[in-house]
């Protein structure tokens, strides 16, 4: 009797809680197992600048992370307070003012003007998406796309700050490498701390309201109020993105209220996953990645580009790390009984 | 005025276009008293728990609480001031597990303000709101999430949801509706034991025969107004209300 019976397991056996999401961890294995997938994507997100060796290549991944950056923005609004904004344009496009007329006219240095940016333009964004915040779904989504179409307008009719021709010459960065090692901890810094937020007592708050709203004011919170500090949060994010792409380009302009960075953004949360946070940052990552790939077809590279995002989202209808995610919990081995 | 009176509506009136959902109903709702309010299908008694929760504008009347106007201020300061409701139609944070629809009201201000920092970790107290009205905390129930309940869960974590802010008075919108009859059998003892601790409710109910139990008072409406208010004895003797439930002339 010395044949061995053997039989395939899961590998979450053992330390997966029947409850969703926790685990009971008591060995170096167990440890590996949950921490793995975080560490694929710090490591990953940390080294593609170093696995690229072309100056191209490392512009396409700082404008990824531009778009990643507006993503994150749209999902966390989206998925965990309810709120869809397409004011990804709106963001960037007061973050790139602020800091661009900073700079050009009164000299202050890119290291101030981006915080400066960053906090004054959410207080802005904020402060006009005020009275649509009582609204919901299609109609504070149609409100926020309305705002960067009208800045574009206001700012073409008026001349001001620099009207068509925007304001160029404003203050760059050192070099690459200094865009770059900025960009990807703040993105991994974003995302981590994104997550932990929507975990917390605050964030709990912000996912009831996604759920229920009346409930939620019935448990005497002022929803307006909570609402309020998660789009001052999400345009901050935002804004940030809209200031980063002032000082990368040195020149400001109506472009930086352009519809791509409202809709592209949304095209990156769904590839990637809507409400994994982790999601829509690859999703970016991968979309911008695909288009610039796609630029040698020419005009046909928007054909491709649709095809290819068309057949992403009927295939996976999930997204592509909860597909991904969903495999890895079921990887299995043999084990000896 | 009588110094026993927690709640006072007066004379309110509400119209939803022609359709008068609340014609002119007043009555007072004493401390520490548990008052039923019955009546057929769409004879305004969600409304009338709307009004006084803010979640509905009376076009006219006032309401009072402990000698403070209600009327007029938004629902989540009505809540905060201890008046809380439940839902006829549970109302659960799906995405959340049990434990973390606690969390929210115990977010809130009137918590924060009145215990504050003694309040220690909210998931604790969450587990023990749920254990007390019978979430069995062993078989992880309060980590499951709420998509996941069957009706009778969902109506003890509404309950466990105005607790959690530490009322003076709840007013159940209908809360055995949809519940075996063991299910409503289980929950009667809660409700007499939050009675006992000197909490005031206001039962709206359809279920007669398990509110007249344990209601002190029972209060009927009829299209929008109010046809009788007395003790449960007194109610099921009346002739006014066996006409109104059953149409006999």
């Amino acid at each position: 009797m010395d044949e061995k019976i053997r039989r395939r397991e899961r590998l979450d056996r053992g330390i997966k809680v029947r409850t969703e999401g926790i685990y009971a961890i008591s060995s170096w294995r167990g440890i590996a197992y949950t921490s793995l997938p975080t560490a694929a994507f710090v490591l990953g997100l940390l080294i593609i600048p170093l696995a690229v060796t072309s100056m191209t290549w490392q512009k396409i991944i700082i404008i990824a992370c531009v778009f990643a950056f507006l993503a994150l923005s749209f999902d966390f609004l989206a998925h965990f307070v309810g709120i869809v904004c397409l004011g990804g344009a709106f963001f960037t496009g007061v973050g790139g003012y602020i800091s661009g007329v900073l700079n050009s006219a009164f000299g202050v240095p890119l290291v101030i003007t981006i915080p400066i940016a960053t906090i004054g333009g959410a207080v802005i964004c904020t402060l006009f998406l005020l009275p649509c915040l009582p609204m919901r779904g299609i109609y504070f989504a149609i409100v926020s796309l309305m705002y960067p179409l009208l800045f574009a307008r206001v700012i073409q009719a008026l001349d001001i700050f620099g009207g068509t021709d925007g304001l160029p010459g404003l203050a760059t960065f050192p070099n690459t490498w200094v865009e770059l090692y900025l960009i990807l901890p703040m993105i991994l810094i974003l995302t981590f701390g994104l997550r932990r937020l929507v975990n917390e007592d605050f964030g709990i708050v912000l996912r009831a309201i996604k759920d229920n709203d009346q409930a939620v004011r019935a448990s005497n919170i002022n929803i307006t109020w909570y609402k309020m500090k998660a789009v001052f949060l999400g345009s901050a994010i935002g804004c940030f993105a809209g200031a980063y792409l002032a000082h990368l380009y040195g020149w400001v302009g109506i472009s930086l209220f352009a519809l791509d960075f409202s809709i592209f953004p949304i095209a990156a949360t769904v590839v990637g996953g809507v409400g994994t946070l982790v999601g829509p940052v690859i999703g970016a990552i991968i979309l911008t990645m695909f288009s610039e790939m796609l630029r040698e077809f020419g005009p046909l590279r928007v054909v491709f580009y649709s095809l290819i995002l068309a057949g992403l989202v009927i295939l996976n209808t999930g997204g592509l790390v909860p597909y991904l995610q969903r495999k890895y919990y079921q990887f299995e081995h043999w084990i000896e009984i | 005025m009588n110094k026993n009176v927690i709640l006072q509506v007066k004379g309110v009136n509400k119209s939803f276009g022609g359709v008068k959902a609340i014609h002119h109903v007043s009555f007072d709702l004493l401390k520490g008293e548990i008052l039923g309010i019955i009546g057929p299908n769409g004879s305004g008694k969600t409304t009338l728990v709307n009004l006084i929760t803010g979640f509905v504008k009376a076009d006219s009347g006032l309401v009072f609480a402990e000698g403070k106007k209600l009327s007029g201020l938004p629902p989540y300061k009505i809540a905060g001031l201890g008046i809380v409701r439940t839902f006829q139609i549970p109302r659960p944070y799906h995405s959340l597990s049990a434990m973390k629809n606690l969390v929210v009201p115990l977010y809130s201000s009137r918590i924060m303000r009145t215990i504050g920092g003694k309040l220690g970790d909210r998931d604790t107290v969450a587990l023990d709101i749920l254990e007390e009205i019978g979430f069995e905390r062993d078989a992880h129930v309060p980590y499951k999430h709420a998509s996941t309940f069957p009706e009778g869960y969902l109506k003890r974590l509404e309950l466990a949801r105005c607790l959690a802010l530490r009322p003076h008075v709840i007013i159940m919108d209908e809360l055995f509706s949809g519940l075996s009859v063991s299910e409503i059998t289980a929950m009667i003892p809660i409700v007499e034991k939050l009675q006992m601790n000197g909490m005031t409710i206001i039962m709206v109910e359809h279920r007669v025969r398990e509110l007249f139990q344990i209601a002190h008072r029972v209060m009927v409406m009829n299209f929008g107004e109010k046809i009788a208010e007395d003790v449960p004895d007194a109610i099921i003797k009346s002739e006014i209300v066996k006409q109104a439930y059953l149409g006999v002339t």
